[in-house]
């Protein structure tokens, strides 16, 4: 559903991506791996539109979706859910949750906002509190929540395990699991490597603005050199 | 000894008229404080719309016979399109991203409506008289104007209109995301410079319905918007810049400071009391007083 070949990007000057091929297939949820500033969330801004790549195509069912605008996409089913969270601080759980659904899945808000809160049971006791308060995983949760209430297509989650201790880590990617067991596409970008591959069917790994490694992640597990660079074994 | 007595018999109605003109001022310091709140832009031009807005009231009433109060009905949607438009293709245009460019932009753009309103409206002061002007509403303790009355309660009704609209819609909710999280705005599909200019939009919207409200018991000429606009300055620092609800205490606060200081040291150091407050409050709660702490 996602097809991306030749992908440049960067900013200014500044080229980070240097041909980038990805495909993601209905159903799938696919790894994209890599440690810090190979261009992982680059990657990302050019797919939502928030930034313009350099050349290449990116082709989302099927349609160009290169220099469209980011609400377009969102209105297409594309639903990000970025690094760092970006949740709206001075508004309350259930209006970051409400404001998910802006410009997709508006009239079945109350029926998804329900099943937000049977997925995130914890948010049903903050609902009224500015998300701004709550804890790192906490706040994680209303951001999952917040992409969910779009009814998105395909959803990417920029490293959500940023930030959480290792038992909700495990939680976090639990809850990604079960989401794509209810049939939603995913594309998971991330540093934690080994958890990200036991969880996704394929992965991409990117190195300096390049996929080095891709295949089943099965695969990749087993992969010596993999090892080596990113456990040092 | 009886000066005293009598003033102390005049309070009541000093605080009762305070109140009423602080309702205005409370409007349009809301209409500063959204604009400031969402898009952190110090809006110098705000008290050259807002003399535009009272013009387009007093030219309805005075060659259409509208009288001031449905000329809202007309004033305050063209205000919000004037004020759209302006952001959308001039201000955030211009700006560039730079605060400081704002500033002079805003600044150059209440010169020139200033002296286009000079050149098209003259200098002159102008007033209109309507039929109930000098009809009174009788309170056991005060006898007030009715128009001033009827300003009074207008004004309120039209700032929990503006509450509703920020705290229970969704463009409300998309004017309190984009003025925390632009990024995160995008990701959910809003489209940020539209909410950028309704907001903008909304705020001179609110400055029409106080130039309505305003011109049955004030003048109006080219620089009668200033008065107003740096009475607004101080109710928004007072409240707390961004603040609606510290917008509309302020506002009632400096309207009755104004109207008791007034009857005390008289008309014109009457004012005194309103600078009085605005450096209290830098000094000892510089966020004002519904303001969030950074």
């Amino acid at each position: 559903m996602l097809e991306i070949r030749g992908l440049e990007a960067g900013y200014g000057q500044v080229q980070i991506l240097r041909g980038i091929d990805l495909d993601i297939a209905e159903g799938e949820i696919i790894a994209v791996l890599g440690s810090n500033g190979v261009g992982k969330s680059t990657l990302n801004n050019n797919i939502c539109g928030l930034y313009k790549p350099f050349a290449g195509s990116i082709r989302f069912l099927g349609n160009d979706i290169i220099g469209q605008d980011p609400k377009d996409i969102v209105s297409g089913g594309l639903i990000q859910v970025p690094e760092g969270r970006r949740i709206f601080p001075n508004l309350s759980v259930l209006e970051n949750l409400e404001i998910g659904s802006y410009r997709r899945g508006k009239s079945n808000r109350k029926k998804n906002l329900e099943r937000m809160l049977d997925i995130f049971p914890r948010l049903r006791e903050r609902l009224s509190q500015a998300a701004g308060t709550l804890s790192g995983g906490e706040q994680q949760m209303v951001a999952i929540g917040r992409g969910l209430m779009a009814e998105p297509k395909l959803l990417i989650l920029d490293e959500p395990s940023l930030g959480l201790s290792p038992l909700l880590v495990e939680q976090m990617f639990d809850l990604i699991k079960s989401i794509n067991e209810g049939g939603l596409s995913i594309v998971l970008v991330e540093q934690n490597v080994m958890q990200s591959l036991k969880l996704a069917d394929r992965a991409y790994v990117i190195e300096n603005g390049v996929v080095t490694l891709s295949g089943p992640a099965g695969e990749l597990i087993e992969n010596t050199e993999l090892k080596k660079s990113y456990l040092g074994i | 000894m009886l000066d005293e007595f009598m003033l102390l018999g005049m309070m009541p109605a000093a605080v009762v008229n305070g109140l009423m003109f602080g309702a205005i001022y409370a409007l349009v310091a809301l209409g500063l404080t959204l604009i400031y709140g969402v898009l952190h832009i110090i809006n110098f031009a705000h008290g050259a719309l807002l003399m535009l807005a009272m013009y387009a009231a007093f030219y309805l009433f005075r060659h259409f016979g509208i009288d001031p109060y449905f000329a809202i009905v007309f004033v305050v949607p063209a205000s919000f399109v004037l004020g759209y438009a302006l952001y959308r293709w001039g201000i955030g245009k211009l700006a560039h991203g730079k605060d400081e460019n704002i500033l002079l932009v805003t600044l150059g753009l209440a010169i020139v409506i200033e002296n286009a309103a000079i050149f098209f409206f003259t200098a002159d002061q102008q007033t209109i008289t309507l039929s109930y002007s000098y009809d009174t509403v009788d309170l056991g303790f005060v006898f007030l104007s009715l128009p001033k009355v009827i300003s009074f309660f207008a004004s309120l009704f039209i700032c929990l209109l503006l509450w509703l609209l920020i705290s229970k819609t969704d463009l409300g909710r998309a004017i309190r995301a984009v003025a925390k999280e632009r990024q995160g705005a995008r990701l959910v599909g809003i489209d940020v410079e539209h909410i950028f200019a309704a907001t903008y939009g909304i705020g001179i919207a609110c400055l029409g319905a106080a130039g309505c409200l305003l011109l049955p018991s004030f003048y109006v000429d080219p620089f009668t918007g200033n008065i107003f606009v740096l009475v607004a300055f101080t109710i928004v620092v007072l409240g707390g810049m961004g603040s609606i609800v510290g917008a509309l205490v302020g506002g009632f606060i400096i309207g009755v400071t104004e109207s008791v200081g007034g009857l005390i040291l008289g008309e014109s150091l009457g004012q005194i009391g309103i600078s009085l407050i605005f450096i209290l409050i830098l000094v000892l709660r510089p966020t004002g007083l519904f303001g969030a702490k950074s």
